[in-house]
């Protein structure tokens, strides 16, 4: 590539003197032509690597964006008290002996009356496909009401229900009237009637709060996904792994770097920390499920076990950001605290930690941010559960069980409803934003204590 | 605690401050300093000299057991403090480098404030026991490394943000704010104008009054100026060690002669 390997063989350099500085000599020439090359193929290599990141973000923007606003029936629902609660006696456990199914009715009953006070034509549909029209979830939200507002009983509340995931998919392109002739889950009448429904305002399509708090659905109503619980547990894993990773690698990094013997002992376990980094995740999640879940008894799906597990994982990549960020610190600020009378713990924590800070915080940002995209260690522990409850607040809720996100992108990914890749791109979107987030955060965090010395 | 009236004692019984007898220094298998015999007086100035590498840092560095950070430096022989081995194993080398304090050949002041730079030495040591007698401190300290004037306004502005020789002078200011019993200095005028060597030397002339000085020079003049030991180095062996007149006018090894002649070096 450089010329220096030549050197030896050329003949003897020919006189320097007595050349115009104007004429560029062969070697020059040839110099130039190497270091164009360089930069052309650095180019190259730079543009093919900014191609495949705009194709990846353009086809996850494009499937996932639509994930972010979701299509609602705005509706009239009376709360007949003869089904929800035949004696009258208001008695909460009668009430709550309803199941999900015994709503249905109700809502059948004011879909149709909606559509028919709204002069639209009802297609000659029965009854019960233009309730179809309403998201499954439906019933539940409306039970999960009246078992909240029980006096609200032989009322009429408005609701804003979710559409089924056709008629959503309807209104995000991915239903057409062609489509839907084929697909037995959804007809063009139905298509109809939701246009009809949404010239007249009772049907729209609007932010979709609930794909962030929601947790997740079964395989029949993707309209109903969330990512509530998988935020919730990625967010307690993240609290674990702060908490153990943080603490445990700096103070091991701060030992072995400052206070360690250099020995054969300290060389192993150097060299060892460094090949633990490059473990694949999927051993540390065979390991979290034999010690952590098998040996020590531990509950299946749980985020402390994911938090252990990622601990485990982050461990040696914050002990290797924080020993370089260590190293880097010049031996002349260590020479001049012990020379001053300083004690070697002094020398660290005043003067040595404190320079070494941005660094140790950037490996740790970093090994966060790894730990939460990681997802092949948590399969194996059990977190790929569904799960629909939240997680109690911790320290408790650390045991309860719970997903995460990169797993809940891997679980929707495997279904089979063309909905739930618009969640699952979504829900990457979501992924990369906290990604990116944390990656500013110790961009920010660099600059701010930028060295200084 | 415990051994001061063991060390004043000690004190008046002689004028040696520190002593070195048969210092080898090794870094790995390389012998840096062989066989030195030195005795450094107490309020006097003693001065190192010799050409490039001859060892005068590191035997500096053994003064001070700043050596003991160097995973591959030995050090063999004794080297006294007061009479007292500082060597021995249940010598604390925090303890020691409180009472002899060094000033680096490169400028190394701490990423802090110039005050924190000063204050920092004192606290550790608990040497003030208010806000205002740390202000004292850090001002009277900063005169003496004739900084203050020039700092005076902006002490809490970063002493990284001064110029190379302000930084040394706070460094010397720095070593001095601890009250240390001997300082080494280690070419502390190499970065400064003449003005500020001028007055650093004025400072050493001062500090001799109640400490003892070591100072690595490689400007003859200077030793002349503010020693009245002399001690010269060469390849790791002292050559020469005695009055500064008589080590200028009247040297006895010849390889002293062709240094300070400018003949090696
Ligand atoms: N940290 C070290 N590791 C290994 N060898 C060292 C180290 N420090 C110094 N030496 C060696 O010890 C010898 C003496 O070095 P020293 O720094 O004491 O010289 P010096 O007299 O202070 O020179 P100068 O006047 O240039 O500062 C040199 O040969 C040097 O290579
Ligand atoms: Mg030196």
């Amino acid at each position: 590539m450089t010329d220096i390997a030549r050197n030896g063989s050329s003949a003897p350099a020919p006189a320097r003197r007595n050349r115009s500085l104007l004429e560029v000599d062969d070697r020059t020439r040839r110099r130039n032509a190497a270091e164009a090359r360089f930069k052309l193929m650095g180019s190259i290599a730079v543009i093919i690597g900014l191609l495949a990141l705009v194709g990846l973000l353009t086809s996850i923007l494009l499937n996932g964006m639509s994930s972010f606003r979701q299509t609602y029936v705005s509706l009239e629902v009376y709360l007949d008290p003869a089904k929800l609660d035949k004696d009258g006696s208001g008695n909460l456990e009668k009430i709550a002996k309803v199941t999900t199914f015994g709503y249905k009715p109700l809502i059948q009953k004011a879909m149709v009356a909606t559509v028919a006070a709204n002069g639209v034509d009802d297609q000659g549909l029965k009854a019960k496909k233009i309730a179809d029209m309403i998201s499954p979830e439906a019933p539940a939200t409306i039970r999960d009401y009246v078992l909240a507002n029980p006096d609200k009983i032989g009322e009429t509340v408005r609701f804003d229900l979710l559409a089924g995931g056709r008629i959503d998919g309807y209104y995000k392109g991915r239903v057409t009237m062609e489509t839907a002739a084929l697909d037995r889950n959804v007809s063009p009448e139905q298509l109809r009637i939701a246009d009809a429904l949404r010239d007249a305002g009772v049907l729209d399509t609007r932010f979709n709060w609930a794909f962030f708090t929601a947790p997740d659905a079964s395989d029949t109503r993707p309209e109903a996904a969330g990512l509530g619980v998988a935020i919730l547990g990625s967010a307690y894993m993240m609290l674990v792994v702060l908490v153990l990773a943080l603490p445990l690698g700096v103070a091991a990094s701060i030992y072995l770097e400052e206070f360690a013997p250099q020995n054969w002992f300290t060389d192993l376990i150097e060299v060892n920390i460094s090949n633990l980094a490059a473990v694949p995740s999927i051993v540390f999640g065979i390991l979290g499920l034999a010690v952590f879940i098998n040996y020590a008894g531990l509950p299946q799906s749980a985020p402390i076990v994911g938090g252990l597990v990622l601990t485990l994982m982050t461990l040696p990549t914050i002990i290797i950001a924080t020993r370089a960020a260590l190293k880097a610190v010049p031996p002349s600020i260590r020479e001049a605290a012990l020379g001053v009378g300083a004690s070697k713990m002094q020398t660290v924590f005043h003067h040595v930690l404190p320079l070494a800070m941005p660094g140790i915080l950037t490996g740790a940002i970093i090994g966060l941010a790894q730990a939460l995209g990681e997802t092949a260690p948590l399969l194996l522990i059990g977190m790929v559960a569904f799960v629909r409850e939240y997680p109690a607040a911790p320290p408790e809720g650390l045991f309860d069980p719970a997903s995460a996100l990169p797993v809940q992108i891997y679980n929707w990914t495997t279904r089979g409803d063309p909905a739930f890749v618009e969640r699952a791109s979504g829900a990457i979107i979501v992924l990369l934003v906290f990604l990116l987030i944390m990656n500013i955060l110790a961009i920010i965090l660099r600059r701010r204590f930028e060295r200084r010395w | 605690m415990f051994d001061t009236p063991k060390r004043e004692a000690a004190v008046t019984k002689t004028d040696i401050k520190m002593s070195a007898r048969n210092c080898q220094v090794f870094y790995g298998d390389n012998q840096a300093i062989k066989d030195v015999d030195v005795d450094i007086d107490d309020k006097t100035v003693t001065a190192f000299i010799g050409p490039s590498g001859c060892g005068k840092s590191t035997f500096l560095r053994c003064l001070n057991r700043m050596n003991d950070t160097i995973p591959i430096c030995r050090v063999e022989g004794t080297i006294t403090l007061d009479g007292e081995d500082i060597y021995d194993p249940k010598v604390d080398p925090v303890q020691l480098r409180a009472k002899v304090g060094m000033v680096f050949q490169k400028p190394n002041p701490f990423p802090k404030s110039i005050y924190d730079n000063i204050a920092y030495g004192p606290r550790i040591h608990g040497l003030a026991r208010s806000r205002a007698e740390l202000d004292d401190i850090v001002e009277k300290s900063l005169r003496r490394g004739a900084l203050w004037d020039e700092v005076k306004d902006r002490l809490h502005e970063p002493g990284t943000g001064l110029s190379g020789g302000q930084q040394q002078r706070l460094c010397i200011a720095r070593a001095v704010a601890t009250e240390p019993e001997v300082l080494l200095m280690d070419e502390p005028c190499s970065a400064l104008d003449p003005i500020a060597t001028a007055q650093v030397e004025e400072l050493i002339d001062e500090l001799k009054q109640n400490f003892s000085v070591v100072i690595v020079t490689h400007s003859m003049q200077q030793a002349a100026r503010v020693s009245q030991k002399t001690a010269f180095f060469h390849l790791g062996n002292l050559v020469e060690y005695g009055e500064t007149g008589q080590i200028f006018t009247n040297p006895r090894d010849p390889r002293t002669e062709s240094y300070i002649t400018g003949r090696i070096g």
